[in-house]
């Protein structure tokens, strides 16, 4: 089995992001902050072009926030931190096309310096983890898409990552494939213990899979509330879904998602009937 | 692959019989006085004085010739223009420093060249190899330079986001997605530098196919002169074949070759 390791805690205080390319300065995010513990699993919603996306590259370090910082574990996140993986929504295009799927796994690894028959056990392990142990010496491109979003999931994993950032990944999956990965990534995330921070636009989605899910507002964005989704740690596509309190929690969320698409900013102006 | 035309007959039929209405054409116009026979012999002629040629061993020594200035001016043009390629594009600020430079050397006709290098050289194969160089160079740094600018971003923040070293970034994903253009590259170069090579040998009579030409024309052995120009077709055919199983071969996961998977 892959080896439990230990979730790091992550904090975002005060980050704000202004893209200033051509013409005038976009103001993607306004301010956000907010504490993910380690071994939670957030998940954030929001309406569409509420930069979600901004966000997770700005905590995976991949973009600089224009003021703010991000901390993980205690270090400023300056840019990609050691012990974070990220899982996107491309997996066609995060995939390396020219590589087996066990390369593909084993190329973080290997840059990693972890030894030979330590990556060769971690692969293989993972690749299980995802239920893809015979897909090995395939390339990724004779797999079908919920396939190859496992072989990325396994690439995350195989890391043994302490925050695992998963951006809209089953957005290109078809709906049966989906619940298959959400409860992948709930086992893996029990298993594991690792932080996982994961960005959706499917609001079900995020009530199923979160410990707490984060809603967002519209652009210039700012966090309208912390959703606590107290649903127990087993989760269940059926029964949990057709809880009482799964169905409240998600017209809640669904209403704060609808009023910020038309500009909510805040909480207290929310008009709620759930 | 095959292509996908309507008819039934294969493709490489329909080449071979473009072929042969090619040679009866040539056999016929100068047999029946369409064309000056002393000039423009009948293929029967060409292929005769080939055949006779075949067996000599003055036309391998300059053979072989020819494909040493063209294999290594070839060389050196790909990993100079690779390695160029790959520092312009990766470093930057390079590439805009470059760029006008660039675009002004690139039209200079290579054949331009040839006073200068036969001052420097004389008659030899280095002229005729810098001829060759200077003219297949850009063929594949354009296309790396391209290829480098065109790694796909979800790629490269995965790369990025998993640590990887330059040099790891390099090699494990900014070389393969360039190949497609690397390959174009190296095919366009190869066919240049072997129009270059018989181009040097021809005007500053370097050894090799070119200078047996002029040889050839100087002792008014026509159906020589238009043997030779049917062993360059050959040779310019097999170099294209030759790349293009190379590509095939080193891009098997590229969509443009993989052909359709279940998936």
């Amino acid at each position: 089995m892959v080896q439990k390791s230990h979730g790091a805690d992550l904090s975002v205080r005060s980050v704000r992001k202004v893209y200033t390319g051509r013409g005038q300065a976009v103001e993607a995010i306004q301010d956000l902050s907010f504490d993910v513990n380690a071994g939670e699993l957030v998940c954030v919603v929001g309406p569409s072009g509420a930069g979600k996306t901004t966000l997770l590259r700005i905590l995976a370090g991949l973009l600089p926030a224009t003021s703010g910082e991000v901390t993980l574990g205690g270090t400023v996140v300056k840019g990609p931190p050691p012990g974070m993986a990220v899982v996107l929504q491309e997996y066609g295009r995060s995939l390396f096309p020219w590589m087996t799927v066990e390369k593909n796994v084993e190329l973080p690894l290997k840059e990693k310096g972890v030894a030979k028959a330590e990556r060769k056990r971690l692969v293989q392990e993972a690749l299980e983890a995802v239920s893809l142990a015979d897909a090995g010496k395939s390339y990724p491109w004779q797999l079908s898409g919920g396939m190859q979003q496992r072989v990325a999931i396994a690439r995350a994993v195989a890391y043994e990552p302490q925050v695992l950032l998963m951006d809209e990944p089953f957005a290109a999956v078809d709906a049966q494939t989906r619940l298959e990965l959400e409860d992948l990534v709930r086992a893996l995330w029990r298993r594991l213990g690792v932080t996982v921070i994961f960005v959706t636009h499917d609001i079900d989605e995020a009530v199923y899979l979160g410990e707490r899910v984060f809603v967002l507002s519209n652009r210039p964005t700012i966090l309208l509330e912390e959703v606590k989704i107290d649903l127990g740690a087993e989760r269940d596509q059926i029964e949990t879904r057709t809880h009482p309190a799964f169905g409240r929690l998600r017209n809640h969320v669904y209403e704060l998602v609808q009023q910020a698409k038309k500009g909510l900013r805040s909480i207290e102006d929310a008009r709620l009937t759930h | 692959m095959t292509s996908r035309s309507t008819t039934r007959v294969p493709g490489w039929a329909l080449g071979l019989a473009g072929v042969a209405v090619f040679l009866l054409l040539l056999q016929i116009l100068p047999t029946a006085g369409v064309i000056d026979r002393r000039f423009f012999p009948p293929a029967s002629e060409m292929f005769g004085a080939l055949s006779s040629w075949l067996v000599a061993p003055q036309f391998w020594t300059a053979l072989g010739q020819t494909l040493t200035t063209w294999i290594t001016g070839l060389a050196i043009a790909f990993v100079a223009g690779s390695v160029l390629g790959i520092l312009i594009g990766e470093i930057p600020g390079m590439r805009a420093l470059t760029a006008s430079t660039i675009e002004f050397l690139r039209p200079v006709p290579s054949v331009a060249l040839v006073p200068l290098v036969v001052m420097l050289y004389g008659p030899t194969m280095q002229s005729t190899l810098i001829l060759v160089v200077y003219a297949s160079i850009w063929q594949v740094l354009l296309q790396v330079l391209a290829g480098v600018g065109s790694v796909d971003p979800v790629a490269d923040d995965t790369a990025r986001s998993y640590r990887f070293s330059l040099w790891t970034r390099v090699r494990t994903v900014t070389l393969p997605s360039a190949l497609p253009y690397v390959m174009t590259g190296l095919r366009l170069a190869a066919s240049v530098a072997l129009i270059l090579t018989l181009t040097g040998e021809l005007l500053i009579g370097t050894p090799g196919l070119g200078s047996l030409l002029i040889d050839a024309r100087a002792s008014g052995q026509y159906p020589l002169i238009y043997a030779l120009v049917l062993v360059a077709g050959a040779l310019g055919l097999a170099v294209n074949l030759i790349f293009r199983q190379i590509e095939r071969r080193t891009m098997f996961w590229h969509p443009s070759i993989r052909g359709e998977v279940a998936a």
